[in-house]
């Protein structure tokens, strides 16, 4: 084997974060309640149902269109795909066929600094069937299978790249990437559970000689994109330089093993019948175009932080990645855009999510008022995440545990206080430092910032007890 | 509404007896039945199927509501082919309807049950539903009116489908009059139905005026008499077409193409559509269920409850949207449909209506058809085309043969419906 690319196309389900499911009014929040009970005739497929469009879907639909750059088509359909599965509550699924709602779009991602361009072949619209539990364990130890029909018919998008994909890491990029942008738009709950769901079509070309393709499904996280698709390259690769050939096969990646085994032979492969749903009349989406408008993206945002607050590429990335904490970063900047870059990126982030917490569970305004003391020099940086830390444990303000703690900086007479009585209690030290035992300074100055409650400045401590201990002398 | 309470029923027209609705509205003086494919909440609603044995809908249909809140009673559920799929009432699996014209015939079907209600004077009037023909074919073989409205008149909201794109709810009774109150009642804009967006307008008014048959401009399609139609039914239909004629109305002959293609279109989409649509009755949620093994067994199992002749348009359907035959079966089809769409278009450019005998025949023997389901399927060849254009149509009582009733089937444009009615009531003054 001399010349091997990895071709990956890669098509991303995502349940749109609509209030009602696709084509009923039953609520889409089901996560915490007892099963079937987020149901009604026509998300259960009772017979004579009807299925009726949710136009929020449609508008977040156009959003993401708007966003990655797709045409949108004036006119959209959609279609049955028909095959039996029990969690499929009418034995077909409504999807779109030949008519998507999004195509020809674009995205960028960038791997380790190099940035290329993805292309998005469509991103339509179609429901999630309602959700299997095996009793007993795995499907093939299971004695009995019950079905959860609360899933069924809430909104998704699928989201299918054009085979611009190089390897499993750019894979990652764009599954980030996608979440990133579908946050942004506010069309999607990064934070539910199968809430993004990837199939990933594989395979190796050779001499650019296009190979087999697998379809690898199932990989329900970003971690599994770069692990399944890891898998797979490398045993397509392993097959090919034993000099066997790959099957073309759809394949299941086990997430608990790591590995793809094969679900479906090519001759097993579904045909689908795909036909125009007449139920639901060819949608109109003009007005949605004219008046869906979508927000500044993650990479405009990114751009922006750095020209407009001086901020390092690292840290601009970081603070853009979720919309919450670019808007929260902004609302701290204006005291001291770097300073407040530090202090949210490199402490307050870390904090939350140490804690399993998020930005909106803190008051930026609160938080403001933090690095504006930090900043004029009334609270040390040691304090300040002193306080933090207190804060998000005992949920109270961050100024308001400076205060109540005293966690604010000592003045000078403090200082001078705690330094003479240091230098009193502690003759051997002060006898070390007069005999050229330069630790026992360090050890004088730690007894100051304990008796003033870490408010000492340090450099000023130093300064003081120096000059206090020259007098010894 | 006296036959109704001691459960006698001689001619088999009811699935299901019961008793709800009724009160103050304006259709508190009809007794009504509901086909057995039109759910209605806490009654049994079977399409005649052994797979839907003791399914109890949850939901009323939005039709079933409308007539609850206007006072109607429902009476009874009525006998249908299994699914709809049949002229004849006879592949029920409740045994077949008889005509009460004839015991000894069928009733017409699908909608047989609701026809023979009609005729037999059980009920004032019953909900049909036509993807065919199957609330004009059973009107003119009992004798009685019978109404398919314009596609997305009537909501389809609870109606277990069949062939979606093609069928409508309409109802059936002695006179246009009662036909009108109810579809009046009936009609209109639904929420629940995406495809139901038709501005209704005063349908029972409509009904009860008759219009001035001497402006009337009447086209007979060449391709709907003639060949393939009994003598003696034609004969009937000139008769009726002389009426028109000696009142005033303008009668063209004219050329429709298309309708030589509709039906083998028709029988095309109707199953295709079929094959998906009763795809979900595999016993998990409702119905008998499949028992035993993993879920596909357990599927097939449930699936060896449906008749023959839903077995047969299943499989043909699932053959003609398939990989391979899908271009061949499923899209020349839509062509055809789109033709025949045309095709009436261009004739109501000229023409207020389109006449024709509803039935090539008169009803047969009981039996007589089920043998050869070919045969069973020309006899649609002239209620057909309606529905692949989705314009509103109507039988018409209008003579008979040997005591056997012939239907006058008046056909209009779309969304004319307020002035079909008119149209039909004028002809039933004119005829008697």
């Amino acid at each position: 084997m001399t010349d091997a690319d990895v071709v990956i196309g890669l098509e991303v389900h995502v349940q749109l974060d609509t209030d009602s499911k696709m084509f009923c009014g039953c609520s889409t929040e089901y996560d915490d309640s007892p099963p079937n009970t987020h149901t009604c005739p026509t998300c259960l497929g009772l017979p004579g149902a009807l299925p009726v469009v949710n136009e929020r879907a449609v508008e977040y639909a156009v959003k993401v269109g708007k966003a990655l750059d797709c045409s949108i088509a004036e006119d959209t359909a959609f279609h049955r795909k028909n095959y039996f599965y029990p969690d499929l509550p009418k034995n077909f699924q409504i999807t779109q066929y030949d008519s998507p709602i999004n195509e020809d779009g674009e995205l960028e991602i960038s791997v380790e600094d190099e940035s290329k361009s993805v292309g998005i072949r469509r991103a339509h619209m179609e429901e999630d069937p309602g959700s299997l539990v095996h009793k007993g364990g795995s499907i093939e130890r299971s004695s009995y299978t019950l079905v959860d029909y609360n899933r069924s018919g809430t909104p998704l998008l699928e989201i299918v790249t054009e085979p611009d994909v190089e390897s499993p890491e750019e894979a990652r990029a764009v599954v980030d990437k996608l979440r990133e942008i579908l946050e942004y738009l506010g069309v999607f709950d990064a934070d539910r559970g199968g809430a993004l769901r990837v199939d990933a079509n594989v395979s190796i070309s050779v001499d650019d000689e296009e190979g087999t393709r697998t379809e690898v499904k199932n990989i329900g996280s970003t971690k599994g994109v770069v692990k399944a698709l890891r898998y797979e390259v490398t045993r397509q690769k392993n097959q090919l330089k034993r000099g066997g050939d790959v099957q073309q096969e759809t394949r299941h990646y086990d997430d608990d093993r790591g590995v793809t085994v094969t679900l479906r032979e090519k001759a097993e492969e579904k045909d689908y019948r795909y036909f125009r749903e007449a139920d639901i009349p060819p949608l109109e989406t003009s007005e949605y175009v004219e008046e869906v408008e979508i927000p500044e993206l993650p990479d405009e945002r990114r751009r922006r932080f750095r020209e407009e607050y001086g901020l390092s590429r690292e840290e601009a990335s970081k603070l853009t990645s979720k919309k919450a904490v670019a808007d929260f970063y902004e609302e701290v900047a204006d005291v001291d855009s770097d300073l407040a870059a530090t202090w949210v990126v490199d402490e307050l982030l870390g904090e939350l999510n140490y804690r399993d917490m998020t930005v909106e569970d803190v008051d930026a305004e609160d938080f403001r008022g933090l690095v504006e003391l930090v900043d004029a020099g009334e609270v040390t940086d040691a304090n300040a995440v002193e306080a933090i830390r207190a804060s998000l444990d005992g949920r109270q303000g961050f100024v308001e545990v400076v205060e109540e703690r005293g966690l604010g900086v000592a003045d000078e007479g403090e200082t001078l206080e705690a330094c003479r009585t240091a230098v009193e209690e502690n003759p051997d030290a002060v006898d070390d430092y007069l005999s050229g035992d330069d630790e026992a300074l360090n050890y004088l100055v730690g007894q100051v910032m304990q008796a003033t409650g870490g408010g000492a400045d340090p450099a000023t401590v130093n300064e003081v007890l120096r000059e206090e201990l020259e007098g010894e002398g | 509404m006296s036959a109704t309470d001691d459960g006698d029923d001689p001619f088999n027209a009811f699935v299901t007896r019961c008793r709800v609705g009724g009160g103050d509205g304006m259709l508190s003086d009809l007794s009504i039945g509901v086909k057995d494919n039109i759910s209605t909440e806490d009654v049994e609603t079977t399409c005649a199927s052994q797979v839907l044995e003791g399914y109890v809908p949850p939901y009323d249909a939005t039709a079933v509501k409308r007539l609850k809140d206007a006072g109607a009673s429902i009476v009874g559920k009525t006998n249908l082919d299994e699914f709809g799929m049949g002229s004849t009432t006879e592949t029920s699996a409740y045994g077949a309807t008889r005509n009460p014209v004839d015991p000894e015939r069928v009733p017409g079907g699908s909608s047989g049950g609701s026809a023979a209600a009609v005729a037999a004077g059980e009920v004032d009037a019953a909900l049909g539903t036509d993807t065919g023909g199957s609330v004009r074919c059973p009107a003119a073989f009992c004798g009685v009116v019978g109404y398919k409205p314009t596609y997305g008149l009537v909501s389809r909201y609870g109606l277990i489908a069949y062939a979606n794109s093609l069928e409508c709810i309409g109802p059936i009774a002695d006179d246009v009059e009662t036909v009108g109150r109810v579809l009046d009642v009936i009609a209109g804009e639904d929420h629940r139905d995406g495809t139901c967006n038709l501005e209704a307008g005063d349908l029972a008014s409509a009904a009860r005026e008759p219009v001035e048959l001497g402006g009337l401009s009447v086209a007979v399609p060449e391709e709907l008499v003639g060949d393939g139609v009994d003598p003696d039914v034609e004969a009937e239909f000139e008769r009726a077409v002389d009426v028109l004629k000696s009142e005033g109305a303008s009668v063209d002959r004219v050329s429709m193409p298309s309708l030589e293609r509709a039906l083998a279109a028709y029988y095309v989409i109707a199953m295709g559509e079929a094959s998906s649509n009763l795809a979900r009755f595999d016993g998990v949620r409702y119905g008998p269920g499949g028992g035993d093994g993993d879920w596909n067994e357990s599927f097939s199992s449930a699936r060896a409850g449906f008749g023959d002749e839903v077995k047969r348009r299943v499989m043909l359907g699932t053959f003609a949207l398939s990989e391979g035959y899908h271009d061949e079966y499923y899209d020349k089809a839509q062509q055809a449909r789109e033709l025949v769409r045309r095709d009436f278009h261009r004739v109501f450019e000229d023409a207020d209506v389109v006449a024709s005998p509803t039935m090539p025949v008169t009803a047969f023997e009981l039996g007589e058809a089920l043998d050869d389901p070919l045969e069973m399927y020309q006899m649609d060849v002239n209620t057909v085309p309606v529905n692949l254009a989705g314009v509103p149509s109507v039988s018409v009582p209008a003579g008979d043969v040997d005591g056997l009733p012939v239907g006058l089937q008046l056909t209009a444009a779309k969304n004319r419906d307020a002035e079909l009615l008119s149209t039909a009531a004028a002809f039933e003054e004119a005829w008697s």
